[in-house]
């Protein structure tokens, strides 16, 4: 049995300070709570209100640095009230503030005054993707000679292991091009906003790259990471794009550092 | 579940991953990445970094290759922001497994947290919450550093928060709950001169007297920043610790007189926010650096006089 909660060795005690004094942080409706005064007893309406601004500003400040793309493309003030709307709505559930706003995509979707940007939530999504490649743990990616020593043979039942920091996200926009402009603080008015663009986030050496995959691109590497053998792969991808161009495909998943490791799919 | 038996395990010999840079008498900063390569182009080496334990808890990446590139020329000192050690819920055992396993990666020459909270339930807050001084809250917080320290098989430094309005229930002054916590836990205390200055202005007492009431005995680390100015209800001053500017002359005064009295012990200038260029930062540093430096002199001078 692990120790009593401490919660419960006092069965007699009000309620904790944490309700009382957390209930109003974030919700700017209700009244301040009375447990805490200025000295002497003093009203602490304004003192009470810098926890209130530490929160939902600090809060707001986290959305902003990861989501930087999004900020520039709405504008600062115009970005502030989303996130100060999606704050209250869903405030952190971890200490770990870059694993923040994984349902801020899906909020900016949704957000009315956002409606006439309709990329924006894609281009997050490429955002949210970039931070978990940057925090996921390292690995060795996979060598083209490791590949290359694999027998002709063997190929189609070929098996890869995902290296850790690679994501996808697909989108009917051109988001990996307005992402990519945001972020480099480039000029963005010559982007075409609806060709469809499927971007590849990768760690291959030390640093976050954010590629644009070929037609079929997508659907050969997602197999792949859902751990279809390669001919699979290639079959799924031939059958949504024509044109898929295996060998580049290969060349850049290599390039990239999408996978780890190979199993020639022999079950020994 | 026995602190003794936990507690001997560190002593048993062990392979030092990183060199083990002493951090005594020095001056350090907070470490910023943008100023990674200003840093490592430093040379010789000298001073200290603090790091936010919590931006180091993902699995790799750039963060920890920059943490370990600092690591091999200095010693850091790691600084847990959101244990809600001072909460009234318990400790949340998710995240003190990641903060030991960064104790045990890293070898810092210091580790420390806050008398504060963060969460309450499963809503994290982002900010440091203060609590009511009371002997419930004492004998929770004190169970809380236990926790704490028997995970990590060794004693934390725990800061004096700057606060903006008080408990109600409060039944003990806050120098008197911090004296009657390190003695109950064993825990060393990091003395943040910014805070004191911060917390004296927004409840009208008097910093000197806390630092008097303070048991400067058990001071590890002190802690420097600057703030801003607000105003309260009634229009009087209101402070707010901010760590977004150069330390306030009143609190390189109140540091002086600390390192006066206590000696040349590890002080590290904060700065979390509006970050300025590598060399500002430095300034600040080395600023505290002449004035522990010259209380260092009188302090060896001190203890050979005493000594004979």
């Amino acid at each position: 049995m692990l120790p009593a909660d401490i919660s419960s060795r006092d069965p007699g005690e009000k309620p904790s300070y944490g309700a009382a004094f957390s209930g109003a942080l974030i919700d700017p409706e209700r009244a301040i709570p009375n447990c805490v005064a200025g000295p002497n007893g003093k009203t602490a309406t304004k003192r009470y209100n810098v926890y209130r601004n530490n929160v939902t500003v600090s809060l707001m400040e986290a959305l902003a640095s990861i989501y930087p793309a999004v900020q520039r493309i709405t504008g600062a003030e115009f970005f502030r009230a989303m996130a100060r709307f999606h704050v209250r709505a869903n405030p952190p559930r971890s200490p770990l503030l870059f694993e923040y706003g994984r349902d801020f995509p899906a909020f900016i979707e949704r957000y009315e005054y956002a409606q006439s940007v309709p990329w924006l939530g894609d281009v997050a999504r490429i955002e949210r993707a970039w931070l978990d490649c940057y925090h996921a743990a390292d690995a060795e990616p996979l060598s083209a000679t490791a590949l290359g020593s694999v027998p002709a043979d063997r190929l189609a039942k070929l098996v890869f292991l995902p290296h850790p920091a690679v994501r996808i996200v697909r989108s009917s926009f051109s988001a990996v091009s307005i992402f990519a402009a945001n972020r480099n603080e480039e000029q963005t008015d010559q982007i075409q906003a609806d060709d469809p663009e499927d971007a590849l986030i990768t760690r291959p050496t030390h640093d976050v790259v954010v590629r644009h995959l070929p037609a079929g691109g997508a659907t050969f590497l997602t197999r792949l990471i859902e751990g279809s053998p390669l001919a699979v792969a290639v079959s799924a991808a031939l059958e949504v794009a024509p044109i898929f161009d295996l060998s580049a495909s290969m060349a850049g998943m290599i390039d990239a550092g999408v996978f780890t490791t190979i199993n020639d799919g022999d079950p020994q | 579940m026995n602190a003794m038996f936990k507690l001997a395990d560190s002593k048993a010999p062990r392979l030092l991953r990183f060199p083990a840079h002493s951090i005594a008498g020095l001056a350090g900063t907070s470490f910023k990445h943008e100023h990674l390569s200003a840093i490592l182009a430093e040379r010789p080496a000298y001073g200290f970094f603090e790091v936010h334990a919590e931006n180091y808890m993902g699995a790799g990446g750039p963060p920890h290759r920059a943490l370990e590139s600092v690591r091999r020329d200095y010693p850091i000192s790691l600084h847990g922001v959101c244990m809600s050690i001072g909460g009234p819920q318990r400790i949340d055992v998710a995240h003190l497994g990641r903060f030991a396993a960064l104790v045990e990666r890293y070898e810092p020459a210091l580790v420390s947290e806050h008398l504060a909270w963060s969460t309450h339930e499963t809503t994290y807050f982002n900010d440091l919450l203060p609590l009511p001084y009371t002997e419930a809250t004492l004998a929770r917080v004190a169970d809380h550093i236990g926790e704490v320290q028997e995970a990590i098989r060794r004693p934390i430094l725990l800061e004096n928060p700057s606060t903006y309005a008080l408990f109600r229930d409060s039944t003990m002054s806050e120098t008197d709950f911090i004296r009657e916590l390190a003695r109950r836990s064993g825990c060393g205390l990091l003395l943040d001169v910014n805070n004191v200055f911060v917390s004296a202005t927004n409840h009208g007492f008097s910093a000197l007297d806390y630092l008097s009431d303070f048991p400067l005995e058990r001071v590890g680390e002190i802690h420097l920043a600057g703030h801003a100015e607000q105003s309260d209800d009634e229009g009087e001053r209101l402070l707010i610790d901010s760590h977004d500017g150069p330390v306030a002359d009143a609190v390189w005064t109140l540091f002086d007189i600390v390192a006066g009295r206590r000696g040349p012990i590890p002080t590290l200038v904060e700065w979390d926010s509006k970050i300025p260029d590598w060399s500002v930062l430095k300034a600040e540093a080395m600023a505290a650096q002449a004035i522990l430096d010259r209380h260092a002199q009188r302090f060896v001078f001190g203890s050979t006089h005493a000594a004979r």
